[in-house]
C-alpha cells in the first residue's frame, strides 16, 4: 500500500507546518470540534439554569457571560468555519481536480489566525468572560459593560481575518485550478456553494471587522463614535454589525446546502433536479443576502420606509431557498434511494431547514416580527437554520466523506441511530421555543415568569437528548478511526473526482491531472441504476483487504 | 536560478500562477474596499447629523501637513508604477532606484503624519476631557479622523513592509522572477494611495471651500 | 373573533388581533407547504426505496424547466402576497391616531419610569385607559432597552439620545406583563413590570389621586423657569431668542437652509443639542443643556412647549 497523506510523514512538525489542504482540514477539524463542545457546554449550563423560573444554579452575571460565550464561540469558531474550512478545505481541490488550493501557505496562515483568534477568545473567558451578548450592541458594549469586551472583540476580529484569507484562497482556487474540462457548469454543487460562501466571506467580513474595531476604539481610546451623549448613533453599529451578520447566516447555510446536494444525489442515485437552477439559487441567495440586514432592526427605531424595503427583500430571498427545497425533493423522484447515515442526516436537514425557512416568513412580516423579535421564537428560528440545518448537514457530510478522509468505515447502525436521535432531540429542544416565544417569552432572560416553565423544561429535556446525540459520533467515529474496516476508494459508488482517488488520498491528490468530459451526478445515465438493483445494495463491501 | 523554481504547487504553469496571484489580490482589495467603505459611509451618516460640528472640526486639521502628505503619496504612487514597469522590462537598476524612492516617500509620509499627530495632541484634538472644540459633533469628526487616518497609516506601514521585501529582492537581482509579487505589491500600494485621496478631502478640504 | 385565539395569550389591543390574524394566515400557508414537502419526501422515500419495483427512467427534458419555472413563480407570488398583506396591516400601526393620550416612558438599568400628562409618575407600572389610543414617547437614560407588552403584540426599542414612539388601543381591562426585551445588562430579566388597563373614568380618578400634583406641562413650566430658559425665551426677555409659543408642529426654517417640522425630537434636540438645528435669523447663543436637564426634565419641558401650541394640528399650514 502506498503512503497516504496521513502516513507520508508523521512528526508533529510535519502537521504544524503542513501546507497540504487535507492536513489543514484535519487541523481545522480538531479546532472546531473543541470549540463546538466548549459552546455546547455553555448551552448545557444555560438549559439547566432555565429549568426553574428563578433558579440560582449560576449567578445572573455568569448566566449573561455563558450565553455570550455560547454565541461567540458557536457563531465564529464553529458555524462559520465548520463546513468551509474542514470539508471545504479537504474536498475543494479534490472535486475540481487540483493538487491543492491556490495558496497553500496562506491556507496554513489562515489556520494559525483561527487559532490565535480562538486563543484570544478563550483568554477573555479565562479572564472573567464577556457579558454583551454575541451581538456586542453599543452603547452597552462600549460604555457600560465591565467585562473583557476588548479581548473577545479582538478574537473575533482576528478570526474574521482568517475567514477573509480563506475566502480569497478558495475564490482563486475555483477560478484558476479547475482541471481540464471542468467547466463552471460541470462543477459539483458543493464547489458552487463554497465559491458563493467565499464571496460572502470576502465582502461581508471586513464590515464586521470595522464595526468591532470602532467598538475597541471607543472602549480603549475613548473615541465616542457610537456614544449618544456626544451625538453618536448606536443604531449605526447595528447597521454595520448586521451588514455582516446577516450574510454570515448564508456563510453558514450555503455550504450545508452544497453538502446535502451531494449526499441526496449519491444516495438517490439521481442527477440533482434542476442543476442550473440550483446554481442560480445559490448565487441569488449570496447576492440578495447582502440586502436584507435591516430585518433584524424592525423594532430598533429605523425609518418605516426602510423597514418596508427590508421586509420586501427578505420575502424575495425566501424564493431561492424554497426552490432548493423543492429541487432536493424532486431529486428523490424515480430514484434508487438508500438510507445510509449521511442520507438520514440530509433528510433531517431538509425537514429542519424547511421549518426554519418557513418561520423566516413570519419574521419577514413586520407585524409578526415586532411581536416575536427578541423572544425565544427568534432563538428557535435561527437554531433551526443554523443548528438544525448547518450542523445536521455538517454531520451528514462528515459521515459521507469519512471513508475518504480517514480510509475507514464506521458503524452504520450507530451512525443511523445517532442521526435519528439528533433529529428528535433537536425538535424536542427547539420547537417549544416557538410556542413560548409567541406567548411572549423574551430571550436572554435569567429568571422568567412561571407560566413559561413547562416549555423551558421540555426544551431542557430535549437538550439532554441532543447532547447525547452530539457526543455519540465522538465515540463511534473515534472507534472507526482505529478499528473501523478499511474503506475502498468509492464506498458509495458516487460520482465526483474525489472518489477517483484512493481512500485516504495520497499527499499529491492526483498522480495524473484528470480530464473531465461530462456533467456531474450522472447516476442514471451511465447504467449504474439500470442493472439489477440488488447489485447496488452491498456497495459498502467493496473494501480493500486489510494489509 | 531556474525558471522552474518559481512555479509553486499546485500550479502547472507560471502564467496561470501569476493570474491566480492577481485574482487573489483583487479579491483582497474588494474586501479592503468594503472595510474602508463602511468607514466612509459612517462618516457620511454622522456628518449629515452634525454638519456644523464636522465643519468646525475640519477647520482645525492642518491643511499644510495634509497637502504635503498628499503630494508625497501621489509621487510615491508614480515611483511605484515606474518601478513596476522597469522591473517587468528587466531594467533592474531603474527598478531598484524607484523602489528605494517609494520606500523613502512612504517613510516621509509617516514622519509628516507623526508631526501632525503631535501637533493635534498638543492642540487637544484627541477626544477626551480636554478636547478643544466645544461645538457638538466636532468630537465625532475627530473620532473618525483618528480611526481613519490611523488605519490608513497601518495599511501604509504594511505597504512599506512589502515594498521593502521587493527592494530586498531587487538587491539580489531576483525581481523579474517574482513578477506576481511586483504586480500585487503595486496594486496594494495604489490602493493605500487611493484611500488617502478620499481621506484628504474628507478631513482637510471639506470646510475650506 | 378568530377561532385560534385560544391558542394565544390574551389579545388585549387592536394591534394584537391584527397581528394574530396575519400569524394564523402565514401559519396555515406554512403548514400546507410543510405537509406537501413531508408527503413528497416520505412518499418518494417509500416508493423509490432502493430495490423497489416502481417505474424508473429519465424524465422528459421539458419537465424540469417547466416545473422549475412554475414553482419559482408560485413561490414568488405567495411571498409578495404575504408581504403586501403584512405591510399594509402595519401602515396603521406606525403613527398614532391624532389626539392620542401621550404617556412618556424613560428606561434605565433596570427599571421603567413612566410620566403621565396629568403629572402622575410611576415605576415599572403603566396605568392606561381602556379604548383610548395611547401614544408612548420613550427614551433611555443609559443603554438600549425594549418596551414589550406581549398581550398587545407591541414592542419598541428605547434608545438613549432620542425619542422612539409606539402606540396601542387597549380592548380589555386587566393587568398585562411588561418586559424589557433588548438585553441591557446584569438584571435585564428583572426589568419587568405591568400594564394596568382601566376604564377611562377609573383612569382619570387614579391619575388625580397620585401625589405628584401638577400636570406634566405645569411641571415643565416650573423647570422652564428654574433652568433659566425663561431668561432668554420668556415674554420679557431682552435677548433675541426664537419665540416658543406655537412652535410645536410648525415648519421651521433653519440657518443651513433646511426646513423641518418641530416635533418632539426636534424640541428635545433644541434643548440638548442646539447646534444640530439652528433656527434661521438667530445668533447661535443657546448653550446645550446636556447633563443639566435630566431626561425627565426634558420630557416635562417638551410637554410645556407643546402646551403653548394649542390647538395643535391647525398651525401646521404656516
Amino acid at each position: 500500500m502506498t503512503a497516504s497523506y496521513l502516513t507520508e510523514e508523521t512528526s508533529i512538525g510535519s502537521w504544524l507546518l503542513t501546507t497540504d489542504h487535507k492536513r489543514i482540514a484535519i487541523l481545522y477539524a480538531l479546532g472546531i470540534t473543541a470549540f463546538f463542545f466548549l459552546g455546547g457546554a455553555a448551552a448545557t449550563v444555560i438549559r439547566l439554569q432555565l429549568l426553574s423560573p428563578n433558579g440560582h444554579l449560576v449567578s445572573a452575571g455568569a448566566y449573561n457571560r455563558l450565553f455570550t460565550l455560547h454565541g461567540v464561540v458557536m457563531v465564529w469558531f464553529f458555524l462559520v468555519p465548520a463546513i468551509p474550512t474542514t470539508l471545504g478545505n479537504f474536498l475543494l481541490p479534490l472535486m475540481i481536480g487540483a493538487d491543492d488550493v491556490a495558496f497553500p501557505k496562506l491556507n496554513l496562515f489562515s489556520w494559525y489566525l483561527f487559532l490565535a483568534g480562538g486563543l484570544l477568545t478563550v483568554l477573555s473567558l479565562v479572564a472573567g468572560g464577556v457579558d454583551t451578548g454575541w451581538t456586542f450592541y453599543t452603547p452597552y458594549s462600549t460604555l457600560y459593560s465591565n467585562s473583557n469586551v476588548m479581548l473577545a472583540a479582538m478574537g473575533v476580529f482576528v478570526v474574521g481575518f482568517s475567514s477573509i484569507v480563506t475566502g480569497v484562497n478558495f475564490i482563486a482556487t475555483v477560478h484558476m485550478l479547475r482541471a481540464p474540462g471542468m467547466t463552471w457548469f460541470r462543477l459539483p454543487l458543493f464547489v458552487w456553494s463554497i465559491y458563493a460562501t467565499s464571496l460572502v466571506m470576502v465582502l461581508a467580513t471586513p464590515v464586521l471587522a470595522i464595526s468591532l474595531l470602532l467598538v475597541i476604539a471607543e472602549r480603549v481610546l475613548g473615541l465616542p463614535i457610537f456614544d449618544p451623549r456626544f451625538g453618536g448613533d448606536p443604531l449605526m453599529f447595528q447597521h454595520l454589525f448586521w451588514f455582516y451578520s446577516h450574510p454570515a447566516v448564508y456563510i453558514m447555510v450555503l455550504p450545508a446546502m452544497g453538502v446535502v446536494s451531494e449526499i441526496i444525489a449519491a444516495q438517490a442515485r439521481r442527477k440533482v433536479f434542476g442543476y442550473a437552477f440550483m446554481v442560480y439559487a445559490i448565487m441569488g441567495i449570496a447576492v440578495i443576502g447582502f440586502l436584507v440586514w435591516g430585518h433584524h432592526m424592525f423594532t430598533a427605531g429605523m425609518s418605516p420606509y426602510a423597514s418596508l424595503v427590508f421586509s420586501f427583500l427578505s420575502f424575495i430571498v425566501a424564493v431561492p431557498s424554497a426552490i432548493k427545497v423543492f429541487n432536493w425533493t424532486a431529486t428523490l423522484y424515480r430514484g434508487q434511494i438508500a438510507f445510509d447515515a449521511p442520507m438520514l442526516y440530509a433528510l433531517g436537514f431538509l425537514g429542519l431547514f424547511t421549518l426554519g425557512g418557513l418561520t423566516g416568513l413570519f419574521l419577514a412580516s413586520i407585524p409578526i416580527d415586532v411581536h416575536v423579535t427578541d423572544t425565544t421564537f427568534i432563538v428557535a428560528h435561527f437554531h433551526y437554520i443554523m443548528v438544525g440545518g448547518t450542523v445536521s448537514a455538517f454531520f451528514g457530510g462528515l459521515h459521507f466523506w469519512w471513508p475518504k478522509i480517514t480510509g475507514r468505515l464506521y458503524s452504520e447502525f450507530w451512525a443511523r441511530t445517532a442521526a435519528i436521535i439528533m433529529f428528535c432531540g433537536f425538535n424536542f429542544t427547539f420547537f417549544p421555543m416557538f410556542i413560548m416565544g409567541y406567548l411572549g417569552m423574551p430571550r436572554r432572560y435569567y429568571h422568567y415568569p412561571a407560566q413559561f416553565q413547562p416549555y423551558h423544561v421540555m426544551a431542557s429535556c430535549g437538550a439532554v437528548v441532543l447532547a447525547v446525540a452530539y457526543l455519540a459520533p465522538l465515540v463511534y467515529l473515534g472507534w472507526s478511526l482505529f478499528k473501523g474496516p478499511r474503506a475502498g476508494a468509492n464506498p458509495w459508488d458516487a460520482t465526483g473526482l474525489e472518489w477517483t482517488t484512493p481512500s485516504p488520498p495520497a499527499k499529491q491528490n492526483f498522480a495524473k491531472t484528470p480530464t473531465v468530459t461530462s456533467e456531474p451526478y450522472l447516476y442514471h445515465e451511465d447504467g449504474r441504476t439500470h442493472g439489477d438493483p440488488r447489485s447496488l445494495k452491498p456497495h459498502r463491501r467493496q473494501d480493500e483487504p486489510a494489509e | 536560478m531556474t525558471r522552474a523554481a518559481l512555479l509553486h504547487e499546485p500550479f502547472k504553469n507560471i502564467p496561470r500562477e501569476q493570474e491566480a496571484f492577481l485574482l487573489g489580490l483583487w479579491s483582497f482589495l474588494a474586501s479592503e474596499a468594503l472595510f474602508f467603505g463602511a468607514l466612509f459611509l459612517g462618516y457620511a451618516v454622522v456628518r449629515h447629523l452634525h454638519i456644523a460640528g464636522f465643519d468646525e472640526g475640519a477647520r482645525h486639521t492642518n491643511a499644510v501637513f495634509g497637502t504635503a502628505n498628499t503630494a508625497v503619496l501621489l509621487t510615491s504612487s508614480l515611483t511605484m508604477a515606474v518601478a513596476e514597469r522597469a522591473a517587468l522590462a528587466d531594467r533592474a537598476r531603474l527598478a531598484r532606484i524607484m523602489l528605494a524612492a517609494t520606500l523613502l516617500l512612504g517613510l516621509t509620509f509617516l514622519v509628516i503624519k507623526g508631526f501632525e499627530y503631535r501637533e493635534d495632541l498638543e492642540e487637544h484634538l484627541m477626544p477626551g476631557h480636554q478636547f478643544a472644540i466645544p461645538l457638538r459633533g466636532a468630537v465625532l469628526f475627530f473620532s473618525f479622523y483618528w480611526v481613519m487616518t490611523g488605519v490608513h497609516a497601518l495599511h501604509l506601514t504594511v505597504g512599506l513592509g512589502v515594498v521593502g521585501r521587493l527592494f530586498g529582492l531587487s538587491l539580489g537581482r531576483r525581481l523579474l522572477e517574482n513578477r506576481a509579487s511586483i504586480q500585487t505589491t503595486t496594486l496594494y500600494w495604489h490602493l493605500v494611495d487611493l484611500i488617502w485621496v478620499v481621506l484628504f478631502p474628507l478631513f482637510y478640504l471639506v470646510a475650506r471651500g | 373573533m378568530n377561532p385560534f385565539s385560544r391558542l394565544f395569550s390574551a389579545e388585549a389591543s387592536t394591534g394584537a388581533a391584527r397581528t394574530d390574524a396575519i400569524f394564523v394566515g402565514v401559519l396555515a400557508f406554512s403548514v400546507v407547504i410543510l405537509l406537501v414537502v413531508l408527503v413528497l419526501v416520505v412518499g418518494f422515500a417509500a416508493i423509490y426505496r432502493r430495490g423497489s419495483k416502481a417505474r424508473r427512467g429519465d424524465l422528459p427534458a421539458w419537465v424540469s424547466r417547466e416545473v422549475e419555472i412554475g414553482w419559482t413563480a408560485a413561490t414568488l407570488f405567495i411571498a409578495l402576497f404575504i408581504f403586501w398583506w403584512a405591510s399594509s396591516a402595519q401602515f396603521s400601526q406606525w403613527t398614532a391616531p391624532p389626539g392620542a393620550l401621550e404617556i412618556h416612558v424613560v428606561g434605565r438599568q433596570w427599571m421603567w419610569k413612566v410620566q403621565h400628562p396629568s403629572g402622575a409618575r410611576e415605576i415599572n407600572m403603566l396605568h392606561a385607559p381602556l379604548g383610548v389610543p395611547v401614544r408612548l414617547v420613550m427614551t433611555s437614560q443609559d443603554v438600549i432597552h425594549s418596551f414589550y407588552v406581549p398581550a398587545f403584540r407591541m414592542k419598541q426599542d428605547v434608545l438613549p439620545g432620542r425619542y422612539t414612539e409606539t402606540w396601542f388601543k387597549a380592548l380589555r381591562p386587566g393587568t398585562y406583563d411588561l418586559y424589557c426585551s433588548e438585553y441591557c445588562g446584569l438584571d435585564h430579566s428583572a426589568m419587568t413590570g405591568h400594564v394596568v388597563i382601566m376604564a377611562p373614568a377609573d383612569y382619570a380618578r387614579w391619575a388625580r389621586a397620585q401625589p405628584d400634583g401638577d400636570s406634566l406641562a405645569t411641571q415643565g413650566q416650573a423647570t422652564f423657569v428654574s433652568l433659566g430658559c425663561s431668561g432668554c425665551h420668556g415674554v420679557e426677555a431682552k435677548v433675541a431668542a426664537p419665540p416658543l409659543t406655537g412652535v410645536y408642529g410648525r415648519r421651521v426654517a433653519l440657518a443651513d437652509g433646511r426646513r423641518v417640522t418641530a416635533d418632539e425630537t426636534y424640541l428635545r434636540d433644541a434643548i440638548l443639542d442646539p447646534a444640530k438645528n439652528r433656527v434661521a435669523g438667530y445668533a447661535p447663543a443657546m448653550p446645550s443643556y446636556q447633563g443639566v436637564a435630566s431626561e425627565e426634565d426634558t420630557v416635562a419641558l417638551v410637554a410645556y412647549l407643546k402646551s403653548l401650541s394649542a390647538p395643535p394640528a391647525t398651525e401646521a399650514a404656516r
